[in-house]
């Protein structure tokens, strides 16, 4: 298990690396990073010493392992749009986005995984169908499409729910902007983190469903069955537990992945948050922040992974304690 | 006592012609019992048939600037009382027949679409045919690269070549290559879905019998490769490739909205949905309305028909 | 003295699209109390769709069409769900073939084999735990309270389909149903478990349903044998009255291609020629008649039913008593 341990964390390390070499490399080679950071009428002089300043004369080498370094400590320079340091930027925009991509996790969570469970023990009855309709479309629209409407539906149709903005917000922690603590702050969650889950809750509840399906087709359920064991032993005790460990890997896969999809839903309710803030800098071709946001996609990725790959192992026996070779 | 009495009873089957073949499968079977199924391949057919014939169906050009009169912007539908009959679904905010955007639109769409999803195949598959027979370093190299690529959603990759293409290119240059670069985008977002699949088919292929029999005959890896191996592999490769057209066609829009996408001379769907949400509050609904439904619907049906092929081949449900 | 399993013309519908097929047509047989019965068969004969039927779990869209199945005098085929479902375990145990697949994997076999007994047992908890270790140690188990906290893939192949056993004992049935248990299992190990299964049925005083291809296993095992061909009843009496003395030219046949160590060095290996018709492709008449090697015209129109011989029953018209009647007043 030790060893399962490690190898994970040694992939991790592996992937942010790779991703760090990525960054380092739009850095280097897109644009002219003192051409962006100056005005028009700077002299060659002043941008020759300047370049020699930011220590862009030096080898590849060289650069690349001084990105390496900052990286580590979160310092990706100054951005091109803002001229304000990366890392001040992010703290700030960063709360709004982690906020936003827990709650819709949770969301996907607590409503996909009970439909998908219900739409596998009972698939012909009619609620099934409607939620697999319901995961059609789901799946089906685009997530800006998703806001839009209910923008549409709940903001300008029937003016109950802020389009845009968080709302009050309050500090806490120093640096945390918070919007759970105020009404308008929650009101103003609604809407983003429902478009934000709906296409997670779709594929979990597909997944269940899927796994479901399989596991109530193997032979240790239909044993289970000849040796008479009531219906709910079988289907929450077995069933569900078979269904639901595959289903964690997956599930933290997607999870990872709420955070880099948080872009759309930002722009659709101009949500200040890291989704927005890639977006512009893709726009300006700021590549400071380009980088940094690469790089926190992947550590928050590898991270949710490796907690997830941990609980895996915690919940099937089969990898915790070796077993006879069959 | 008599001898042993002729064959079964039971009469010899008379040969089948191919059609006849294919009429009586059990896919066309699954096909033509589910009326929802049915529908989702007419309506599909329909909207492509709209959009390849665009030029010839709708009522205006939208792409020509020179046709476009300002003065004509932000009418409403047909039905409303401000509305005119030259404009069935109203215009937009530069005077562009919504209905004749929609399907240009949708032009562009399904052509960003089935292209990206062709080139994340050429890559994919190749690749994946690659890392399971060779297995080794390349395997190793391939997989890592997978891992990587996955890190990050679709979305995020396209946004990223994108950006990069546009910070190398310049913002001039950039328009004369968006559509070469959104195709390449979407379709380097996707490739590794397929290369996975494909792996995993040719690990579970290469170690059957014909394969060994084959390599002893002595026949090449690649010969094995393509008329063996493939042949096996394409079904989970189809299932794979109508998702994946909803989902490029998603991300195209998604792009479009994004305003990282096709150049606003020329709007997609995404572009109109953009435009019209500025106006929604105001009250001009229809210029994201209209293609947003347009849009629901064409990725609906492509979805519907991939749910039916992946259960018309999924060998356990047979 | 009531037979504990009477099934009278069960027959099982298969309806498909291309039509309905018939995977069991007029199976009769009994099982006495504390007997043995192997039913013995091809693969797709319907040795195995039996056995699901009598337990009540066909896979859909299969279903018992005709027929009467009793356990202990009792029709068990019409229950309502809720009461087939409490006779399962309780009184009608199965053992199906692949103990690597028969368990859990995720829970341990101690808390399995709990489950099953508090399922059927209103016992307390921790009586369940005695009886569940006790039950380990009678299948063979060493060390039974350690390896109550085992989980499945701890066990080899054997030890695993020894907790089967256990856990479709566990209460009491009076009837077990064993599937093929040894065919997944070595060739070393079959022999243990077949003798298991014999002897804590013995006593128990359950009656056993021994399904299987091996002709071998039935011969050691087995009081009577019942032969199924393309889900029909060929041939039905005591084993060694079918294996020594087969009256059915399919018994026959398969007796005859068992190699024997006293055929002299060259002979060819005996085969009937052909191969069992599939569920869609039955013939007319006797099911048999076209790999047989004494088909005569009745066989081709009319399906026999099972005759007494004497020995064995055998559905076969070459013992109907008429025609050595007729045989032996007129020419043959």
């Amino acid at each position: 298990m030790l060893a399962f341990a490690i190898r994970r964390l040694m992939q991790a390390v592996g992937v942010i690396v790779v991703v760090a070499l990525i960054s380092f490399a739009l850095f280097r080679f897109v644009g002219d990073p003192i051409n962006q950071l100056v005005g028009q009428d700077t002299t060659p002089e002043q941008r020759a010493e300047l370049r020699q300043q930011l220590g862009l004369d030096d080898s590849v080498v060289v650069q690349g392992a001084r990105f390496i370094v900052n990286a580590a400590h979160f310092n990706f320079g100054i951005s091109y749009q803002f001229k304000r340091p990366v890392s001040d930027i992010v703290a700030e925009r960063l709360p709004a986005t982690l906020e936003l991509s827990v709650l819709s996790a949770i969301f996907a969570l607590l409503v996909g995984v009970p439909m998908g469970v219900y739409t596998g023990l009972y698939p012909a009855s009619w609620l099934s169908r409607v939620f697999l309709a319901v995961s059609l479309l789901g799946v089906s629209l685009p997530t800006f499409l998703i806001g839009i409407l209910l923008i549409f539906i709940f903001s300008v149709d029937l003016g109950l729910l802020p389009s845009f903005g968080r709302g009050d917000v309050v500090t806490i922690w120093g640096t945390w902007t918070t919007g759970l603590l105020t009404t308008s702050g929650l009101r103003s969650l609604i809407m983003p983190t429902i478009t934000l889950g709906l296409f997670q809750m779709t594929l979990i509840m597909r997944l269940v469903r899927g796994e479901m399906l399989e596991v109530l087709r193997t032979d240790y359920i239909k044993f289970a069955r000849a040796r008479g064991l009531t219906r709910r032993a079988i289907n929450f005790g077995h069933a569900l537990k078979s269904t639901l460990v595959p289903v964690i890997t997956i599930t933290g896969l997607q999870l990872g992945s709420i955070f880099a999809f948080s872009i759309i839903t930002e722009t659709v309710f101009q949500w200040p948050g890291m989704g927005l803030l890639f977006l512009q800098a893709v726009q300006q071709v700021d590549i400071p922040i380009m980088a940094a946001y690469l790089m926190l996609v992947a550590v928050i990725f590898t991270v949710v992974n490796f907690i997830v790959d941990m609980l895996y192992v915690a919940v099937d026996p089969r990898i915790r304690i070796r077993g006879v070779q069959a | 006592m008599t001898e042993l009495a002729g064959e079964a009873n039971v009469a010899p089957a008379p040969p089948r012609s191919a059609l006849q073949r294919v009429l009586d499968s059990d896919i066309f079977y699954s096909f033509t019992g589910s009326p929802v199924t049915i529908a989702s391949a007419v309506i599909t057919l329909l909207l492509v048939a709209a959009a390849l014939l665009a030029p010839l169906v709708a009522p205006h050009n939208p792409f020509d600037p020179a046709s476009l009169s300002i003065a004509d912007s932000l009418l409403p539908p047909v039905w409303n009382k401000d509305g005119v009959s030259d404009y069935l679904l109203g215009t937009d905010d530069q005077g562009r027949d919504v209905l004749s955007t929609i399907l240009y639109g949708m032009r562009i769409s399904l052509s960003v679409g089935f292209a990206s999803v062709l080139l994340a195949i050429a890559i994919g598959v190749p690749l994946g045919l690659a890392a399971g027979y060779f297995g080794g370093y390349a395997d190793a190299i391939i997989m890592r690269v997978a891992d990587v690529q996955l890190t990050f959603p679709a979305i995020l990759t396209a946004l990223l070549i994108d950006g990069v293409a546009r910070g190398i290119a310049g913002p001039q240059a950039y328009n004369d290559v968006v559509f070469p670069v959104l195709v390449i985008s979407i379709g380097l977002s996707f490739w590794v879905q397929y290369a996975r699949t494909v792996r995993g088919s040719v690990l579970v292929e290469a170690n059957k019998e014909y394969v060994l029999a084959a390599r002893l005959i002595g026949l090449r890896p690649i010969a094995i490769l393509f008329r063996h191996i493939l042949p096996n592999v394409i079904g989970p490769v189809l299932v794979i490739a109508t998702i994946n057209l909803a989902l490029a066609i998603i991300t195209e829009a998604t792009l479009s909205f994004l305003g990282v996408g096709v150049p606003p001379t020329q709007p997609s769907l995404g572009t109109l949905i953009r435009i019209g949400n500025d106006y929604l509050f105001s009250g001009e609904w229809w210029i994201t309305i209209f293609p947003g439904i347009t849009l629901a619907v064409l990725v609906l049906a492509v979805n519907l028909l991939g749910d039916w092929l992946r259960d018309a081949l999924n060998p356990k449900l047979r | 003295m009531t037979p504990t399993l009477s099934v009278r013309n069960l027959r099982v519908d298969i309806p498909t699209r291309h039509g309905v097929l018939t995977a069991i047509d007029d199976l009769s047989f009994d099982i006495a109390p504390g007997e043995v019965l192997g039913v013995v068969g091809e693969s797709g004969a319907g040795k195995s769709i039996t056995g699901a039927a009598i337990i009540g779990l066909l896979d859909p869209p299969g279903r018992v069409a005709r027929g009467e199945i009793r356990l202990a005098g009792s029709r068990i085929d019409n229950l309502p769900r809720g009461e087939m479902r409490r006779l399962r375990g309780k009184r009608i145990g199965m053992i199906f073939q692949d103990p690597l697949t028969s368990l859990d994997p995720l829970y341990r076999i101690g808390d399995q084999l709990v489950e099953t007994i508090l399922t059927h047992e209103k016992i307390s908890p921790a009586a369940a735990r005695d009886k569940a270790e006790r039950l380990l140690t009678e299948v063979g188990i060493p060390a039974a309270g350690h390896r109550m906290a085992s989980y499945p893939h701890q066990f080899s192949g054997g030890m695993r389909q020894r907790v089967v056993i256990a856990l479709a004992l566990a209460a009491d049935p009076a009837l077990v149903i064993a599937d093929e248990p040894t065919t997944a299992l070595d060739v070393s190990v079959q022999a243990q478990i077949i003798a298991l299964i014999k002897r804590l049925c013995r006593e128990r005083g359950a009656s056993v349903m021994l399904i299987t291809h091996d002709m071998g296993v039935i011969a050691e095992t087995a009081d009577r044998v019942c032969v199924l061909y393309a889900g029909r009843l060929a041939e039905i009496g005591a084993v060694r009255d079918v294996v020594k003395r087969p009256q059915h030219p399919y018994t026959a046949g398969l007796m005859a291609a068992i190699p024997s160590l006293s055929d002299e060095l060259g002979t060819a290996l005996a085969q009937i020629p052909g191969a069992m018709p599939r569920l869609d492709a039955i013939p007319k008449g006797c099911a048999f008649h076209p790999r047989c090697p004494h088909v005569f015209d009745r066989c081709v129109a009319e399906r026999p039913p099972a005759y007494a011989t004497g020995s064995s029953d055998a559905a076969c018209f070459l013992h109907d008593p008429q025609r050595a009647v007729a045989a032996a007043g007129g020419a043959a």
